[in-house]
């Protein structure tokens, strides 16, 4: 009872039917329905344990690497003409946020007595980060990634499997993010009983959404504690965040979700540009429509058939965002910026440049949107820095304007 | 009046036959576009009981790779919605057994619901079949737009399905309950395994109110009739799909398929 009193608690928290606004629920075929519910009655509580709160931020410290620094850029925000301090998720333990996550998740499929870990992946961060708490736990783990991702990004499928994993090609559809993920809940659905689905970001059916944005909001816990001790208040001006799925910007977001002071910025992926055909920005593009169990923003066909999305940047490559972001997208309570992939590849050079950091090209596209805003010199500005860049250096030389 | 006699087929086919009902799954536009409406008259005439029709999806996340692949080389040869109702029009000209419609729920939101229904009601539908489509929302949402239209909606049970809940599906069906066969995706299988007729045995001593058809994995005559004496037919897609593969001569080929599976 006290878990409900706790969601009911503000208009941007999921509601008891699984809703942020009108997206949101849980649209997956019957076969998936007891591991939903068993998932849904238990999370919670489970959750909000003190033990296992104690285990969740014990491993967060010690083998993650939390709190990771919130760092004034000073060379960036002369640039910019505003105070911004970079929320350095990228020197997490396998070089992103998406690690907050699989943490949180196998603890909890741990309790729930599954037996093996199966998941999805684009890039291969998620995958990586999967197998990588699997290996820790010593759990058998499955990694569902397109075969054209594959092919992609071969060093993340070489690190899955020296972490143990078992790298499982999608061949359906278009063989990328998004028929991965089918594959990983057909999988599931096979597989009911003994296996735990970790989704990688805040999609999918409820509880998902939910459950992950709660595992992720250490992130604006942290920056309202450092922005304390930095500044003397916990309230930025802006919080920007790239989005993909959408949790490094649930996690940035979620402790200023209610307090419309703070404004809440989300970067998307715009590819080639929003007309050109090959784009990424799903609110730019979409429309409500149904996938992976989620009613959300869509990318889709008049006939409603779901469109391949493209990004340079693999990570924001999906053709839905979160039911949470589209919510927060239809209230007008975070303003969206579509960004093009060379814009993000600008973006990604100048913090290198700038502060000697080579950002993710997901995290990229957050700082491209620092050109669209209307900034002042006491503006504090937050940067969810959602991963290295690492991973990307193939692309960066690829692309090859430094 | 026309709703209630439409509505009426899928009740008929029950008081007139309590067993061997043989319903058969395809994907419309499969194998060549406009082979939909054909495949329906062979299937009459070679003595199926329902037809599902199957409305591709580019992301059918309850199906296996047969079906996943019919849709997709549907929606290749520019399969949509709106296509298979003018290819439907007038189905009804020369299909008198109960035709449903089946696939996922993002295609039916954007052509909308209500216009989706009515095109159903217009062309003869009887019955949805809308795996992503969960109970809650159906009886929310959905339920009166679907009766207005004499759209009956038919629900899965799995061997996951808790009691409670079958005895809820139960209260809320109309036409019959699709007894998904074992926890899986589509896709046919030769053999039924002891624990699924465990499951077929346990549903069957509950005494539905509602006839039961088993559904995935069904195949041939011996899964067809294992099937049958369980529940009082069984539902085949994937094999049949199969079929429509390799064929070289619809006509021939589904009349002989469908003997086969008889075993006459
Ligand atoms: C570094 C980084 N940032 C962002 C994302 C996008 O995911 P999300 O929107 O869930 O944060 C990814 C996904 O792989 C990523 O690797």
């Amino acid at each position: 009872m006290a878990a409900v009193k706790e969601l009911k608690k503000t208009s941007y928290q999921v509601n008891e039917n699984g809703y942020y606004g009108k997206f949101g629920g849980a649209y997956i075929p019957e076969m998936l329905y007891p591991n939903i519910e068993e998932l849904r009655e238990n999370y919670l509580q489970i959750m909000q344990d003190p033990s296992f709160q104690a285990a969740f931020h014990q491993l967060l410290k010690d083998y993650v690497g939390r709190p990771t620094p919130l760092y004034f850029a000073n060379r960036l925000s002369e640039k910019f003409g505003a105070k911004i301090y970079l929320k350095r998720e990228d020197l997490c333990h396998t070089g992103a946020h998406k690690v907050n996550n699989t943490i949180g998740q196998i603890l909890l499929a741990r309790q729930l007595n599954k037996k093996f870990i199966i998941a999805e992946t684009g890039a291969g961060q998620h995958g990586v980060a999967t197998a990588t708490v699997c290996a820790l736990m010593g759990m058998e783990c499955k990694v569902f990634m397109g075969a054209l991702d594959m092919e992609r990004q071969k060093p993340n499928v070489e690190r899955m499997r020296i972490l143990g994993a078992e790298v499982i090609p999608a061949v359906s559809g278009n063989q990328t993010l998004k028929d991965a993920t089918n594959e990983a809940m057909r999988y599931w659905i096979n597989y009911p009983v003994d296996s735990h689905y970790i989704i990688g970001s805040v999609v999918g059916p409820h509880p998902y959404p939910d459950m992950v944005a709660r595992f992720q909001s250490v992130v604006s816990a942290e920056i309202r504690q450092q922005l304390l001790e930095q500044t003397g208040t916990e309230q930025p001006d802006y919080v920007i965040a790239c989005v993909g799925g959408g949790s490094n910007a649930a996690g940035a977001y979620y402790h200023f979700l209610d307090e419309p002071d703070v404004k809440l910025i989300a970067a998307e992926a715009a590819g080639h540009g929003i007309t050109s055909g090959e784009s990424a920005a799903t609110t730019a593009l979409g429309r409500i429509g149904i996938l992976h169990g989620s009613k959300t923003l869509l990318m889709q066909t008049d006939d409603g058939q779901v469109v391949e999305p493209y990004s340079i940047s693999a990570g924001l490559d999906y053709p839905g965002i979160g039911p949470l972001h589209a919510h927060l997208y239809d209230t007008g309570r975070a303003t969206f910026y579509s960004i093009t992939d060379d814009e993000a590849m600008d973006a990604g050079i100048l913090l290198s440049r700038l502060e000697g950091i080579i950002p993710a090209i997901e995290s990229a596209h957050a700082l491209g949107a620092l050109h669209y805003m209307d900034l002042k010199p006491e503006d504090v500005v937050v940067i969810s820095l959602s991963g290295r860049g690492d991973k990307d250096l193939e692309t960066y030389i690829k692309w090859g304007k430094y | 009046m026309s709703v209630t006699k439409l509505s009426n087929r899928i009740d008929q086919i029950f008081q007139e036959k309590k067993n061997n009902i043989l319903s058969i799954y395809y994907t419309a536009g499969f194998p060549r576009r406009d082979d939909t409406v054909h495949i329906a008259e062979y299937l009459e005439n070679a003595g199926v009981d329902l037809i599902e029709i199957g409305m591709p999806f580019s992301d059918p996340l309850a199906d296996g790779p047969t079906i996943q692949h019919s849709g997709q080389k549907a929606l290749q040869q520019g399969m949509t919605l709106k296509l298979l109702f003018e290819q439907l029009a007038h189905v009804r000209q020369t299909v008198n057994i109960p035709v449903i419609l089946m696939g996922y729920m993002n295609p039916v939101l954007q052509f909308g619901v209500e216009n989706f229904c009515r095109h159903c009601q217009q062309v003869g539908i009887d019955a949805l079949i809308l795996p992503d489509l969960p109970m809650q929302e159906y009886l929310k949402e959905y339920k009166d737009i679907f009766e207005a239209y004499g759209l009956y909606n038919i629900f899965m049970i799995t061997p996951q399905t808790s009691e409670a809940r079958i005895r809820l599906i139960d209260e809320h069906s109309h036409g019959f309950i699709y007894m998904v066969s074992s926890a899986s995706i589509t896709g046919a299988k030769s053999e039924i395994r002891p624990e699924q007729v465990a499951y077929f045995e346990r549903v069957r001593k509950m005494q539905l109110k509602n006839p039961t058809l088993i559904g995935f994995g069904i195949s041939n005559h011996d899964t067809f009739s294992t099937a049958c004496t369980y529940a009082n037919g069984a539902l085949i897609g994937s094999a049949f799909i199969k079929v429509l593969e390799q064929s070289k001569d619809l006509e021939k080929d589904i009349q002989q398929y469908i003997t086969a599976v008889r075993g006459r």
